[in-house]
């Protein structure tokens, strides 16, 4: 019964995300396209982090490269959108295995700055390498041609673009939430809880660790294809180490024990932000209070607490 | 006669320059149960850690089952068939009773690799982690959250998980440490009823010289790190050195160094 409650809102907050461009202006329209890219940028760090239990501070090297993959295509070779999505799965899954390869080794705090320190480096790259990335400016001037398959699109339209956002994030999320349900999926939960355990049942623990970054690193490149012709440009900030807090931040604002979690948080996220900064300039003071309520009173992040509640006033 | 499933020759672990476990040579058989008793601080858990492959030997060399397995880290021991449980309770708290087994079973099995499975309707594994509870008398506990159920249920859960991998040799790190008489007197029975079965080869190290006693077909007495004294329970009993250094008065004993 709560079950079928349950899916009967996540239905109806699905028709009410296909219904955007019909019900909302623009503005909420290119809002909700932020949202769901960030929400699956956040879903992809919790793979790692809330499943795995591994805490990447670095996780903005493969938003970042998947967006610069995707301008890059686009300038010099004006590949269907499709495609370009692909190549910026492939270079940030690349990214990820080599970044991955040399952190996995390590644990906890060191983990994370091993990983921090491989997103600063990318970012220097980014910001250097002027021949190609155009430096601190970033890549701009580029625009979306065909999508692929065959489809008849007009991706310049922000509704369209809405619509294929919707569709690629709802695809990569059934994707995701498979992989998170599946045996792996379990193996990565008890590696969280105990990962001796896990090798003494004879699993290499690390290769594990190192299979998750690279998915979760894939994805997060996904979701930087899909921004790069939403901001119309792909520049150093989506690479800078600031940006690798964002999927921490929702994860964690959402609920990092729930598949949907970092979702709930991208849009929290997303609509305080434009929702405070419209009347104040101290967005970030007001991110940083909530965020301090949430850790210590609400440790289940808003859906894990609104479930919890529901949970117990329903019985 | 069959050849010893475990060959251990001259086994040594120093740290800095004390020497935790010293030149141990020993030789398991197939389905024997074997006991490893001393006082703590005598390298119970520190010879364990080095046959698990949780500690790399300074010196000596590990056979299993004629395979030289001296220094593989722990999944590849694992793998070849040798499988322990630990002193503290080494389980999975925030998963089910069940769960704690099929993960288990999901990485014998090979399961662990499918990304694109549905783990919990994967039937053939959910049934065979409920025989392994049964097999401990848990699986009335299937449903409850790990760290809920009794200390007593959790240590019989961890041997369930430590024997789900099917393993050649099973190394109990004192399995009933911390249970109430009634506890300690059923794991007895059930250690007993499995070593009886005759599926399983088990090195024990266990305090409870009751336990010891019913268990143990021979018992290695381990004295600071070395070789005390190796028989039947009826000679380590009548053994004088064996009652001064164990049985009777313990002296003074420097904390066992790799406990947890």
């Amino acid at each position: 019964m709560k079950s079928k409650i349950l899916m009967a809102i996540l239905a109806l907050v699905i028709a009410g995300l296909i219904a955007v461009p019909w019900i909302a202006s623009y503005f909420y329209v290119f809002i909700f396209t932020e949202i769901l890219i960030l929400g699956l940028f956040a879903a992809s760090f919790n793979l790692i982090f809330g499943y795995t239990g591994m805490l990447s501070f670095g996780h903005a090297a493969f938003f970042g490269v998947g967006s610069y993959a995707t301008a890059l295509v686009l300038i010099h070779l004006q590949w269907p959108f499709l495609a370009c999505l692909l190549v910026s799965m492939g270079a940030s899954a690349l990214l990820a295995l080599v970044i991955g390869f040399l952190s996995v080794r390590l644990n906890e705090v060191y983990f994370a700055m091993l990983t921090l320190a491989f997103g600063m480096m990318v970012f220097a790259i980014a910001y250097q390498w002027r021949s190609v990335t155009n430096g601190s400016d970033g890549l701009a001037g580029f625009s979306l041609g065909s999508f692929g398959l065959g489809l008849d699109l007009t991706l310049g339209n922000p509704s369209v673009y809405y619509h294929v956002v919707l569709g690629i994030v709802a695809i990569a999320s059934i994707v995701l939430y498979v992989i998170c349900r599946s045996s792996f999926g379990m193996i990565l939960k008890a590696i969280r809880q105990n990962p001796e355990r896990v090798s003494f049942a004879g699993l290499n623990v690390r290769t594990y660790r190192l299979v998750a970054f690279v998915i979760a690193g894939t994805f997060a490149g996904l979701a930087g294809g899909l921004i790069a012709p939403f901001l119309r440009v792909a520049s150093p900030e989506l690479l800078h180490w600031s940006m690798s807090a964002e999927p921490v931040l929702m994860a964690i604002l959402g609920g990092t024990g729930y598949f949907l979690g970092p979702f709930v948080g991208s849009a929290v996220f997303v609509l305080l932000e434009t929702w405070i900064t419209s009347f104040t300039e101290s967005w970030m003071l007001v991110l940083g209070i909530i965020l301090a309520l949430m850790v210590i009173f609400f440790r289940k992040g808003l859906l894990g607490t609104l479930i919890d509640w529901w949970m117990e006033v329903k019985k | 006669m069959s050849n010893p499933i475990l060959t251990i020759t001259n086994l040594t672990k120093r740290f800095g320059g004390v020497s935790a476990v010293s030149k141990i040579d020993l030789e398991v058989m197939p389905k024997e149960t074997l006991a490893i008793i001393g006082p703590n601080g005598a390298g119970k858990t520190t010879f364990y850690n080095m046959v698990s492959g949780r500690m790399q030997p300074t010196e000596g060399k590990i056979m299993l089952d004629g395979k030289d397995i001296t220094g593989l880290p722990p999944h590849k021991i694992s793998r070849l068939g040798v499988s322990r449980s630990f002193q503290l309770n080494n389980i999975f708290p925030e998963m089910t009773v069940q769960e704690n087994v099929e993960v288990v079973l999901s990485a014998y099995h090979g399961h662990s690799r499918k990304l694109f499975n549905i783990a919990s309707r994967n039937t053939g594994i959910q049934t065979e982690a409920v025989e392994y509870l049964k097999r401990l008398g848990i699986d009335e506990l299937k449903g409850q959250r790990a760290e809920v159920i009794s200390y007593g249920d959790k240590r019989l859960l961890e041997i369930a998980m430590v024997l789900a991998i099917r393993p050649k040799l099973v190394l109990l790190d004192e399995p009933t440490a911390g249970m109430t008489p009634d506890e300690t007197r059923r794991t007895t029975r059930l250690i007993k009823a499995l070593a009886e079965s005759g599926d399983y080869t088990f090195l024990i190290t266990e305090h409870d010289m009751d336990v010891v006693f019913d268990l143990a077909d021979r018992i290695l007495v381990m004295h600071r790190g070395e070789n005390l004294f190796a028989g039947t329970p009826e000679e380590v009993k009548n053994h004088p050195e064996v009652r001064t250094a164990y049985l009777g008065e313990e002296e003074d004993e420097p904390v066992e160094e790799a406990n947890t």
